[in-house]
């Protein structure tokens, strides 16, 4: 009957700290600031999101870059390409509101998303942002299938190529706009994060399904993608700081360290031998797709640990006061 | 979007959209320093708005076996025992009381109802909404359960309600509909029913001390300067106003408190701002990174198809 697990049993334990006892009240942290914690309780709210929600960035982002790479396929006259990375989308924009429906408290309520328009609201304008290029990316690969009714499908490509680059970029906002202060804090990176994330998902879930003659630019997405995620991972961590340790512990660090090693193998596979073998392309592609999902898990999984120990809520708000008295 | 990033002093939007029922804006003044933890507010609260039972846990944590605010603790008094002394300057039975310093801190906490409220800006249904008081509210019958109001807001009051339905609930065919919760976000609504009727919310009604101040934001403003003085004239250890200020993060609270340490003590943050404060420029940065999709997925096509 209780709300939530017991915070006993929530309490990190990690490095050896207890993230969430009375023994480090008052303790004197890395950046010489002092805090006490009432019984190392967390101020703000670990999120409710299910595991629903890491998938759904993941597919979320290989549906929006997908119709990006599907639009200028069309455009330069890859036909073989653009044909592949609309399906892979228009699948992905399938299930991508399933298992945003499945992790609502209420299912059956889900058209309440579509009750109003709020720019304060990443959520509100994402769920737009899904609704048409779902809608879109559906209808030109039923038409594109059954060989009919071209100019529908032409109006439905150049709307579904137009919502992909907001579809890979919005949910790095979604999360940077809360007070989980991992995602908060790292609100410079986040849409660029999770953007290069989805071209590299995007890139690698072609280059699988792609034959070589046509995959080479399916393939070079992926692998510039993994590239721009690695490095942007990296400068988040770097930038958050004291924050940014979350990313070394727990389960954030274990999936960073999957992600971290499944994308360089998978790029560097691709980028070596995915132009020869198809083979490669596959395992490499499968790779950087694992990769980056892991990296969505560690992404949501920090958003957590760093909510439970309010030592990352209370220690930057007290740097930002003090320097705030210093300017004063 | 009433720009979120200027301090505006009142609400976003209102009370102008409210027209003739704008209502003065209304909230709690909770001085700290004469509560008695007798809990009264929290069963208040629970009687008046029907708020499930959410366990018994023992804590050990002093007096306090509610430990944080949720779905359904809408009011939550906190227990602080300290060694610390109660007034800063000491003589005669003072000092005597001081050789050995303890002090029991109690805070009944409660959402804030904040001028800019975090919960209500990201709420994609509008499930959330300001009232004619200033407040802010949860609509049940609107509310979808999506959960992003729980990690937007800065003092953790917003939380998911999850209880198992009852035997005589009719069982929905699809398993994606059977979940076994209310599934909806509750947290405290200043008593809008009582409020519509006149009266003053029950937590209020029912403290024995006054502690809990219900009244116009603006008058209880006034009043709370007036009691800081008093209490630090008097000497008291560590007096101090918290969300009183209509410049800080979240532009001042309609609930605010007297504290006598600093915030995090009570598991309060120190200095919280609402989240969309930041959001013009994720906005700009995001718009930035999605153009960088399209080059950069453009650009992998100048090596030609292979």
């Amino acid at each position: 009957m209780t709300d939530r697990t017991p915070i006993e049993e929530s309490r990190p334990l990690t490095d050896g700290r207890p993230g969430g006892t009375t023994s480090w009240k008052g303790s004197v942290t890395e950046l010489g600031s002092r805090m006490d914690s009432y019984y190392g309780r967390p101020i703000v709210k670990e999120p409710v999101w299910q595991p629903e929600i890491p998938f759904y960035f993941w597919t979320g982002g290989i549906a929006g870059a997908s119709s990006v790479l599907h639009g200028v396929a069309r455009l330069t006259g890859n036909h073989r390409l653009a044909k592949t990375s609309l399906l892979i989308g228009a699948a992905a924009d399938v299930v991508a509101p399933a298992l945003l429906v499945s992790d609502l408290g209420r299912p059956e309520r889900f058209l309440n998303m579509l009750r109003m328009f709020k720019v304060t609201s990443p959520m509100s304008v994402g769920s737009w942002i899904l609704f048409v290029s779902g809608g879109a990316s559906t209808t030109a690969a039923l038409l594109e299938l059954a060989g009919k009714l071209r100019p529908v499908k032409w109006a439905a490509e150049v709307a579904s190529a137009l919502a992909g680059p907001p579809l890979a970029t919005y949910t790095g906002t979604l999360i940077a706009n809360t007070a989980i202060p991992v995602w908060s804090e790292a609100r410079d990176e986040l849409p660029w994060l999770f953007g290069a994330s989805a071209t590299a998902t995007a890139g690698a879930a072609a280059a699988i399904a792609t034959p070589l003659g046509a995959a080479g630019p399916a393939r070079r997405a992926a692998v510039a993608g993994s590239a721009a995620a690695l490095g942007l991972a990296e400068l988040m961590e770097h930038r958050l700081g004291f924050v940014g340790e979350v990313y070394k512990q727990g389960e954030a660090g274990r999936y960073g360290r999957i992600a971290k090693a499944a994308t360089t193998a998978g790029a560097a596979l691709l980028a070596t031998r995915g132009r020869r073998s198809r083979a490669a392309s596959v395992v490499g592609g499968a790779l950087v797709l694992a990769g980056e999902l892991a990296l969505r898990w560690s992404v949501f999984k920090a958003g957590f640990q760093s909510a439970r120990d309010p030592r990352y809520t209370v220690i930057p708000q007290k740097e930002r006061l003090r320097a705030r008295k210093g300017e004063a | 979007m009433t720009t979120l990033a200027e301090p505006t002093g009142s609400p976003a939007a209102w009370p102008d959209t409210y027209g003739d029922e704008a209502k003065p804006r209304m909230g709690f003044f909770t001085d700290t320093s004469i509560c008695i933890g007798c809990k009264a507010c929290e069963v208040a609260c629970k009687e008046w708005n029907l708020i499930p039972d959410d366990g018994l846990v023992w804590t050990g944590e002093s007096y306090d076996n509610t430990s944080h605010l949720g779905a359904n603790s809408w009011r939550h008094v906190a227990f602080v025992e300290q060694r610390k002394p109660l007034f800063v300057t000491g003589d005669g039975d003072r000092a005597a009381i001081d050789a050995e310093p303890l002090r029991w801190l109690m805070e009944s906490d409660v959402c804030k109802h904040c001028t800019h409220a975090g919960c209500l800006d990201v709420c994609p249904t509008g499930a959330l909404f300001r009232t004619e008081f200033g407040t802010v509210v949860v609509q049940e019958d609107v509310c979808n359960g999506c959960g992003y109001c729980v990690p937007a807001c800065p003092f953790g009051v917003l939380d998911k309600r999850d209880l198992p339905r009852s035997p005589d609930d009719a069982p929905l065919a699809l398993p994606l509909l059977g979940k076994q919760e209310d599934g909806r976000v509750w947290k405290c609504t200043l008593c809008y029913d009582r409020l519509k009727g006149g009266h003053e919310p029950a937590c209020a009604k029912a403290c024995p001390t006054d502690s809990i101040q219900f009244g116009e934001v603006d008058e209880l403003r006034e009043r709370a300067r007036k009691r800081l003085a008093k209490l630090e004239q008097e000497g008291w250890n560590g007096p101090r106003l918290y969300g009183a200020d209509p410049d800080d993060g979240v532009g001042g609270f309609g609930a605010f408190f007297l504290l006598l340490d600093e915030p995090e003590v009570y598991g309060l943050p120190p200095d919280p701002v609402v989240p969309t404060k930041h959001l013009p420029r994720l906005w700009a940065s995001t718009a930035l990174a999605a153009a960088a999709v399209a080059v950069g997925v453009a650009a992998a096509f100048l090596g030609g198809a292979e």
